[in-house]
C-alpha cells in the first residue's frame, strides 16, 4: 500500500510577492493515517494544502504521493491521487446540478458514461445526498453544499483526501453529521480546521504549523491538550477537555 | 430594495424551468433554433411593418400556455427592460415627420409608426427569449447550444455566468445592506461610495473565480466543461421545429393579418 503514502521533504515556497510561506516543511503521512492540520490564521496552512494537489509548485523541497514525485507535468496524475475539497462549498460547487458537478471529475477522467454515472450515484450514497442529484447547488443548504462539495471529490475515488475547514459555517447538527461522514472513510485523510474538537474527533495525528514551519507533530489527544503549546499558536483548548464546570467554578 | 425583489424574479424564471410539461420535456436544441428563427424573422420585417407583426404574438402566447408560464410574470419582465427599447425609438417621430394614412381619414407621422414597430419586435424577442429560459432552464440552453457546435469556452461561460450569477447577487446584496445600515438614509453618499462598491465587488470575483478555477483544476479541468446528458432529437422535437418554421414563414409571406381583414370585410359586405 506504498502508493497512499504521502510525503513533503524541506518542502520550501516563496510568493512572487517575496513572502516566504513555507520555510522547510517536512512530515510523512502514511497509508490509512487521519492527521489535522492546525495552526494560527496565515501560519502557512492554506500553502500548505495548495501543495498537495500541485496547484503550487515548491520553490525547493520535494512533495511525493506513492512513488510519484511533483512536477509540472506530473499534476494531473498526482490530482488523481490526493483529492482536495476546498474551504467554500461555492467555490467547489461550480456546475449547474449536484449530478454534474459530482460527475465533472470522473468525466476529465475519461470514465465511461455508466461508470461515471455509478461513480456518482456511489458518492451521493456515501454522503446521504443522493436525494439532491438533480437540484442546482445554489437552492442547497449549507450542510448539504458540504456533504456534495466533499462527494464532488470522493467520486474520483482517490488515495488520500484533503478537507480545508470542512465544518467552517455549519450548524451544530451540520458540523456533526459531517464529522460522522469522515470518520466514515477509510482514506488517508488530512484536515487543516481551527475546529480543535472536530480535529480530536476525526484525527489520530496532528502537526502544529507556525510561521511556515512545523512546531509539533504527533498524537492529537496530547498535542491538542498542551495548553502552552495551543496558546503560543493563537489557539485554546477544544472545549471538550476545558472543563467548563471546573473553570465556572474558581469565578465564583 | 428594489435589488432584492429584481433577484427574486431570476429566482423565480430559474425555478419555473423545472416544472414538466410538453414544452418543457422538448429538447433543448429544438427550442433554442425555434426562438432563434423567431427572433430573426421577426426582425426581417421592414421598419414601418406593425400590422403583419401581430399573428407573430400567437407563438409566445402558445409556449406560454402549454409550458404553463403565468403570461403576468412574463409581461412584467418584458415591460422591465422596456426602456431599453423607448431610447431606441423615442426620436424616430421626431426625425421622420413624413405623414401616413392608416385609416380612412386617420394619418400619423411615420416615425410613430417606426416606432410602434420597434416596441413590437421588442416584445416579440424579449418575451420569447425569457420564455425559452422559462421552459428549458438555463442549463439546458447551454447543452443545446454546445451540441449545435458553439466553442465550449463561450458555452462555458455562459455556464459560469449562470452558476455565480446568484452568488454574485448575494454577495452585492449583502454589501449594499452594510452600506445602508450604515448610511442613515442618506444613501451611502451616492456615486463615490456606489463605485467604491462596485470596485469591491469586482476584487471579490477575481479572487473568487480564481478559487474555482483551483478547485476544476483539482478535479482535472482541461478546457471543456463535460457533459454526459445525451438528448435524444426526438420525431416530437422535429415537428415541433417544422411546425414553428411553417408558421414563421407563412406569417412572414403571406400578409395574414390583411387576409382575415379582407375576409372579415367581405363577410360584412
Amino acid at each position: 500500500m506504498s502508493h497512499h503514502l504521502l510525503e513533503f521533504k524541506d518542502v520550501r515556497f516563496r510568493y512572487p510577492d517575496g513572502t516566504e510561506a513555507l520555510k522547510g516543511v517536512s512530515f510523512l503521512i502514511t497509508h490509512g493515517e487521519s492527521v489535522g492540520i492546525v495552526g494560527a490564521n496565515g501560519a502557512g496552512k492554506s500553502t500548505l494544502l495548495l501543495h498537495m494537489n500541485g496547484y503550487l509548485l515548491p520553490t525547493s523541497g520535494s512533495v511525493t504521493v506513492g512513488e510519484l514525485p511533483l512536477r509540472k507535468e506530473t499534476r494531473p496524475e498526482f490530482r488523481r491521487k490526493v483529492g482536495v475539497v476546498f474551504q467554500n462549498p461555492d467555490d467547489q460547487l461550480f456546475m449547474p446540478t449536484v449530478f454534474d458537478d459530482v460527475a465533472f471529475g470522473p468525466l476529465n477522467l475519461g470514465l465511461p458514461p455508466d461508470r461515471v454515472r455509478e461513480r456518482v450515484n456511489d458518492a451521493l450514497r456515501q454522503v446521504g445526498a443522493l436525494a439532491l442529484a438533480d437540484k442546482p447547488p445554489h437552492h442547497l443548504s449549507g450542510g448539504e453544499k458540504s456533504a456534495v462539495a466533499i462527494a464532488t471529490v470522493i467520486s474520483m475515488e482517490p488515495d488520500i483526501l484533503v478537507m480545508d475547514e470542512p465544518a467552517a459555517s455549519l450548524d451544530p447538527k451540520g458540523r456533526r453529521s459531517v464529522i460522522g461522514l469522515l470518520n466514515s472513510f477509510a482514506h488517508s485523510k488530512i484536515v487543516a480546521s481551527h475546529d480543535l474538537d472536530l480535529i480530536l474527533d476525526v484525527c489520530a495525528r496532528c502537526l502544529v504549523i507556525r510561521d511556515g514551519m512545523i512546531v509539533a507533530d504527533g498524537p492529537a489527544p496530547e498535542i491538542l491538550s498542551d495548553a502552552t503549546l495551543l496558546a503560543e499558536n493563537n489557539l485554546e483548548l477544544p472545549l471538550t477537555l476545558q472543563g467548563r464546570a471546573a473553570r465556572e467554578g474558581t469565578h465564583r | 430594495m428594489s435589488f432584492e425583489t429584481a433577484y427574486s424574479g431570476i429566482g423565480r424564471l430559474d425555478r419555473l424551468s423545472y416544472r414538466d410539461t410538453v414544452i418543457h420535456r422538448l429538447d433543448p436544441r429544438a427550442k433554442v433554433v425555434a426562438t432563434m428563427l423567431f427572433a430573426v424573422v421577426v426582425v426581417s420585417f421592414p421598419k414601418y411593418e406593425v400590422l403583419s407583426l401581430l399573428p407573430f404574438f400567437l407563438f409566445p402566447i402558445l409556449i406560454g400556455a402549454l409550458g404553463d408560464i403565468p403570461a403576468g410574470f412574463i409581461a412584467r419582465k418584458v415591460v422591465a427592460v422596456s426602456p431599453f427599447a423607448v431610447f431606441v425609438g423615442i426620436f424616430n417621430p421626431l426625425f421622420d415627420p413624413g405623414v401616413v394614412a392608416i385609416a380612412p381619414g386617420v394619418s400619423v407621422s411615420a416615425g410613430w409608426i417606426s416606432f410602434a414597430s420597434i416596441l413590437v419586435k421588442f416584445s416579440l424577442t424579449i418575451s420569447a427569449a425569457l420564455l425559452l429560459i422559462a421552459t428549458t432552464s438555463f442549463p439546458g440552453i447551454c447543452r443545446g447550444l454546445r451540441r449545435l457546435g458553439i466553442p465550449a469556452l463561450f458555452v462555458s461561460q455562459l455556464l459560469f455566468l449562470y452558476r455565480y450569477l446568484f452568488v454574485l447577487i448575494e454577495e452585492a446584496i449583502r454589501v449594499v445592506r452594510a452600506r445602508d445600515m450604515r448610511a442613515f438614509g442618506k444613501k451611502g453618499a451616492g456615486v463615490r461610495v456606489f463605485v467604491r462598491i462596485v470596485g469591491t465587488l469586482f476584487l471579490r470575483t477575481v479572487e473568487r473565480a480564481e478559487r474555482i478555477y483551483g478547485a476544476m483544476l483539482a478535479r482535472g479541468f482541461r478546457g471543456d466543461v463535460p457533459s454526459m446528458r445525451s438528448e435524444m432529437f426526438r420525431p416530437a422535437d422535429a415537428i415541433f421545429v417544422l411546425a414553428a418554421g411553417g408558421f414563421f414563414a407563412l406569417c412572414r409571406f403571406v400578409p395574414v393579418p390583411q387576409m382575415i381583414g379582407r375576409l372579415v370585410g367581405g363577410l360584412a359586405g
